[in-house]
């Protein structure tokens, strides 16, 4: 299998890692999103979604496990593509004109990335390990109240919405890019592929932030 | 004492290359790994030839004196490839294409080569294809053609407006494919500055490693020189800026016969000049010509623009004075045209230019076909000039384009010193005194491809050379004279640039070795060019050392020779006493202004022995037209 | 023809010897807007030589924009501020009385500097002579019109093969990957039915190599397609994805 190891981390493999990885975190984003929304619905509907998902907890562990995985594949090969390109010049210009014939978002993915792992680690910390290990949130089952008491902290919530924000940047360039990489540039498709990665990631940015603003304006606090 | 024999084979023309091949000694295919062949230059002559002899089994080292076998200026031309594949079915056949291009050479060719030429143009057609070279197509998805000056038939292929870099890329993957295979060696930044002839035979060359400045020795049983022409010796022209002469010039110095150094093909579609910062002229495709309409104000001094004259002011001389071939008469026809009206103070606008205009075809034919076709020409032009061609006329003007001279080789495209083969422009063969468009593509893939692969075997094979290894003493005297050389260059410390002595040179060839010549220039010319040259060793600037990249010193040495070639340039066109394609002696004209040529003195190759600096005998072979009939050639 | 001179501030970067450090020099100089940005450096060098001074070393030969010779990064930009040329067709005109231009040499670390503005970018052919071919020998080849190609699919492939080799995609690219380049002679190939007997291990065989040769990955900035002098598609760049994915599919290449 040594042919395997050698075409994924050949760049093209690498790069194909990169896609893939991120096509899945795509997708879990979706899920995750319609999970969220649930919220605007009221304590009812959400905690019962959540309280569901409790009720099949072997198999949940086993998606958090593969999404883990997917995540950490992700970084891995994204902070070593960002060393290994990075080597690969290794005098810089002294006058760089990228921003003449590149957009921001293609060339801050490391750093996008960067600003959402950190958002990552803190937002599991805040609600992933509130929802499984808080007794009284777990065991209450009330999830509701532990999303509502997050977000009563403005500064959590702003950083929240710019953690989003910046998501939905990381995310305009890296879904028209995996299928790029995929190869799936066809001068039929890829103009639509492109318009559905800008709608994709604004409608996820707004969506994601609507919850913070919701709760840290409108519902009062309360 | 060169002794000239063309070697050309006995039998009917159609029957020649056929005998000869069957004729010529093999080498076996397992001897084949015994013999060592030294190729200088990648462009299509020198990679074609490189790549199909590393095929055969020879070890091949090539040289070029560029980064990459990529970059040789074959990779320039525009138009097409020449071909008698007769897909029109317009009625080319072998022999109309034979016949075209000798006349269009103005019977000043060898018939043998020639018909050789047409012969094997359609295998470098086949062979360009099946290396993956994108032809353009019709829609049924077979090749397609276009027409070109000097013809009556569509036989050029061509790959939009990129021919030459499509045929170039196609002999630079086939040598690469032998360089991954062992085959070829391929030494780069290398250039060659002499070569060593021991006993009369060469053996190897001598040249300068461009980034370390190390004057290196080579040695191989067969040297080929694939160098290119000398067109730069006008300072401005269509060649690329290292484009230069000191290999076969330096063979000449070592016997190697110069032959018909004065005919110089001046392309009539170029870019006129801007300014005197001008370091080269851009060549635009003669395929404009198939639907440009070309013409000048019949007013002296119109300073109008172009749009603004109306119709029955305008002279559209080509047309008028060549009604049959019009716009796509031959290029030293139409490039005199051109210098008759501005000469006649009837350039455009003033300049030293005539107008190529677009707007006939354009609604005819519609702008989209016409970007179709000449799309990225048009661009070109309007990058380099600003004027949009889509609106108004583009401005043309003749400039140095394409050297028919060059060492003289015998039918196995041996020079006068046995083992030294010259291809493509390098050589003399087959054009005469002037070459038809898409004629040089084709004769750089044929002798690269379908001919040198043969003669070097037979040479091989027959007079079974031997391999001199380097640490010869002549290697080393050689090599020590290139040195004494490079030294006395950058110790003289003169006043005067590089490029300001060339650029004087230049001015000296253009205006008195140029579109036209007369005997009293032509002397004048010989006196000041040995001038030039005698300043040019007592007051050139050459900065830097030896042991660097020292792109003035390597200038320096190319424009040395230039001032010994321009000289005999001139001798040579002083010695032809008649008109005949590219050299035009104003002294022979008929009344109409036409060429006059004189078949009974001169249908001779002249060949110049080098003696001297300054000094050379003349050899002839007379050429012997056994299968055409010398006919004035006539356009009209 | 414009008889009116510009004035510009020259920083163009000189460097004696790879070793060596380089920095950037200034020059001043008026020049006509109908020459081009070459024959500016021409004349500064004319200029330096007649004062016994070394020129600044860069290179160019066809000045037609079709050999790939020259390439100089102005204002951060290979080949300067205009779309689809080459450094060579750039003409002073697109710049404006009293501009400051940075000159400095194409920078990869594939690409070592020679000395000034030269690069060696040899490396290009390494990848070429590792699988950018088709093995055909001279003269065993059907006619050429046996082999049929679609008109569109020959102009396709024309486009991926206009090509001019100058490294300006690497030049410009942040990773300073060579995909592109090595895209467009894939895709030619991969498009033409006389590619279609090597066309796996060629693939496998010239990624391989440009692996090797320390070019970087690529991020699908896109930088590459908007500075090359011939405009060609990254779409090369997925069609070369697509072959390579196939070829670790299909062939039956276990060494690469």
């Amino acid at each position: 299998m040594g042919w395997l190891s050698r075409a994924l981390n050949s760049s093209i493999g690498k790069k194909f890692v990169m896609a893939l990885t991120g096509i899945c975190l795509i997708l879990f984003l979706v899920i995750h999103l319609i999970n969220n929304l649930t919220l605007f619905a009221g304590p009812e509907l959400f905690n019962s979604v959540v309280k569901g998902l409790d009720g099949i907890k072997p198999l949940i562990r086993v998606i958090e496990v593969i999404l883990a995985l997917i995540f950490i594949f992700h970084i891995y090969e994204g902070v070593r593509l960002w060393w290994e390109n990075k080597k690969a010049r290794p005098v810089n210009y002294t006058v760089n004109g990228s921003s003449k014939n590149s957009d921001i978002f293609s060339r801050t993915m490391i750093w996008t990335g960067s600003i959402v792992f950190i958002f990552l680690v803190i937002h599991l910390r805040t609600l992933w390990v509130t929802f499984n290990f808080d007794p009284t949130v777990h065991e209450g089952h009330r999830y509701y109240d532990a999303v509502v008491s997050a977000f009563q902290s403005p500064v959590y919530s702003l950083f929240y919405v710019v953690a989003v924000v910046i998501l939905g940047f990381h995310l305009n360039h890296g879904f028209q890019s995996a299928f790029q990489t995929f190869g799936w540039n066809h001068k039929k498709y890829f103009p639509f592929i492109q318009k559905l990665g800008m709608i994709y990631s604004t409608l996820t940015a707004l969506a994601f932030a609507s919850i913070p603003i919701y709760f840290l304006f409108f519902f009062g606090g309360k | 004492m060169i002794k000239l024999d063309s070697k050309v084979p006995a039998g009917k023309l159609e029957e020649k290359w056929t005998n000869h091949k069957f004729n010529m000694k093999l080498v076996n295919p397992a001897n084949k790994r015994k013999y060592d062949v030294i190729v200088v230059g990648t462009g299509l002559a020198g990679a074609s030839a490189a790549a199909s002899l590393g095929e055969l089994g020879y070890n091949v080292q090539a040289f070029t004196y560029h980064d990459s076998a990529r970059r040789a200026h074959s990779i320039a031309a525009q138009g097409g490839i020449n071909a008698a594949k007769n897909y029109q079915n317009d009625g080319d056949s072998v022999y109309r294409l034979f016949y075209d291009t000798i006349k269009g050479g103005d019977f000043r060719s060898r018939e043998s080569n020639v018909y050789r030429l047409a012969e094997v143009s359609n295998n470098i057609i086949d062979q360009c294809v099946a290396q993956g070279v994108p032809f353009a197509r019709e829609y049924g998805g077979s090749l397609d053609n276009r027409s070109f000056g000097g013809a009556l038939v569509s036989r050029t292929f061509y790959a939009k407006g990129q021919t030459g870099q499509q045929l170039l890329l196609g002999a630079y993957t086939a040598m690469n494919r032998q360089i991954n295979l062992g085959k070829v060696k391929l030494f780069t930044r290398r250039e060659m500055l002499d070569i060593v002839v021991i006993d009369g035979v060469a053996k190897g060359i001598i040249v300068r490693n461009l980034l370390t400045g190390e004057i290196e020795k080579h040695s191989a049983h067969a040297v080929i020189l694939a160098t290119g022409g000398y067109s730069n010796v006008f300072f401005l022209s269509t060649n690329a800026m290292n484009c230069n002469t000191t290999a076969i010039w330096r063979a000449h110095k070592r016997g190697a016969a110069f032959a018909d150094p004065c005919f110089t093909q001046i392309h009539p579609t170029c870019l006129p000049v801007h300014g005197e910062g001008q370091s080269k002229l851009t060549l635009m495709s003669e395929s404009l010509r198939n639907d440009g309409r070309i013409w000048v104000s019949k007013k002296k001094q119109d300073m109008r623009k172009p749009n603004d004259i109306p119709e029955e002011e305008r002279d559209y001389y080509l047309e008028r004075k060549y009604p049959t071939y019009g716009n796509l008469s031959p290029r030293d026809i139409s490039s005199r045209a051109a210098k008759e009206a501005v000469d006649d103070g009837r350039g455009a606008q003033g300049q030293d230019a005539v107008y190529l205009d677009f707007s006939d075809a354009i609604n005819r034919l519609g702008a989209k076909t016409i970007e179709e076709r000449y799309g990225n020409l048009f661009e070109i032009y309007e990058t380099i000039t600003g004027d949009n061609p889509y609106k108004t006329p583009m401005k043309i003007y003749p400039a140095p384009h394409y050297t028919m001279g060059g060492l003289w080789v015998d039918y196995n495209l041996m020079s006068s010193i046995p083992g030294l083969f010259v291809a493509g422009e390098a050589n003399f063969s087959d054009h005469g005194a002037n070459r038809l468009g898409a004629s040089a593509l084709m004769q750089g893939l044929a002798d690269g491809y379908f001919v040198i692969p043969y003669t070097i075997g037979n040479y091989l094979g027959g007079d079974k050379p031997t391999l001199v290894k380097t640490d010869h003493p002549e290697f080393d005297k050689v090599k020590k004279e290139v040195e004494d050389q490079t030294a006395k260059l950058l110790s003289i410390k003169g006043k005067r640039t590089v490029d300001d002595i060339h650029k004087q040179l230049g001015r000296y060839m253009w205006n008195k070795v140029g579109m036209a010549r007369n005997e009293k220039g032509l002397k004048e010319v010989v006196e000041e060019i040995k001038e030039l040259r005698e300043e040019f060793w007592k007051n050139v600037n050459v900065v830097g050392n030896s042991n660097d990249v020292n792109q003035c010193l390597e200038r320096a040495g190319r424009v040395a020779d230039y001032l010994e070639l321009g000289e005999l340039m001139a001798l040579d066109a002083l010695d032809r006493n008649e008109s005949c394609g590219g050299h035009f002696r104003e002294e022979y004209q008929t009344e109409e202004g036409e060429a006059l040529r004189n078949d009974d003195d001169y249908a001779y190759v002249s060949a110049w022995e080098f003696q001297d600096v300054g000094k050379w005998k003349l050899h002839k072979e007379h050429l012997e037209f056994e299968s055409v009939k010398l006919a004035t050639r006539s356009y009209k | 023809m414009n008889e009116k001179k510009i004035n510009l501030t020259l920083k163009i970067w000189r460097q004696v010897s790879p070793k060596s450090p380089g920095n950037f020099s200034e020059y001043k100089i008026a020049v006509s807007p109908d020459s081009s940005f070459l024959e500016m450096l021409d004349e500064i060098n004319n200029d330096l030589e007649s004062r016994s001074l070394e020129p600044i070393a860069f290179e160019s030969d066809c000045r037609e924009g079709i050999c790939g010779t020259c390439g100089l990064v102005i204002n951060g930009e290979p080949h300067g501020p205009l779309r689809k040329i080459a450094t060579c067709q750039l003409h002073m005109r697109n710049f404006k009385d009293g501009d400051t231009i940075y000159v400095e040499p194409f920078r990869a670390k594939a690409f070592p500097l020679v000395k000034d503005l030269i690069v060696d970018r040899s490396a290009m052919d390494r990848i070429m002579e590792a699988g950018g071919f088709i093995s055909v020998n001279t003269g065993s080849i059907p006619d050429a019109n046996a082999i049929q190609v679609p008109k569109d699919i020959a102009s396709e492939a024309m486009d991926a093969a206009s090509c001019i080799g100058c490294g300006a995609c690497v030049a410009s690219c942040k990773n300073a990957s060579a995909m592109l380049f090595v895209s467009a002679k894939v895709s030619q190939f991969a498009l033409l039915p006389q590619g279609q007997t090597e066309r796996y291990n060629r693939v496998e065989a010239m990624v391989k190599k440009m692996d090797e040769l320390g070019f970087g990955a690529c991020s699908n900035t896109y930088a590459c397609e908007a500075e090359c002098p011939k405009g060609i598609s990254v779409k090369n760049i997925a069609r070369m994805n697509r072959e390579y994915f196939m070829a670790k599919v299909k062939s039956d290449n276990v060494e690469v």
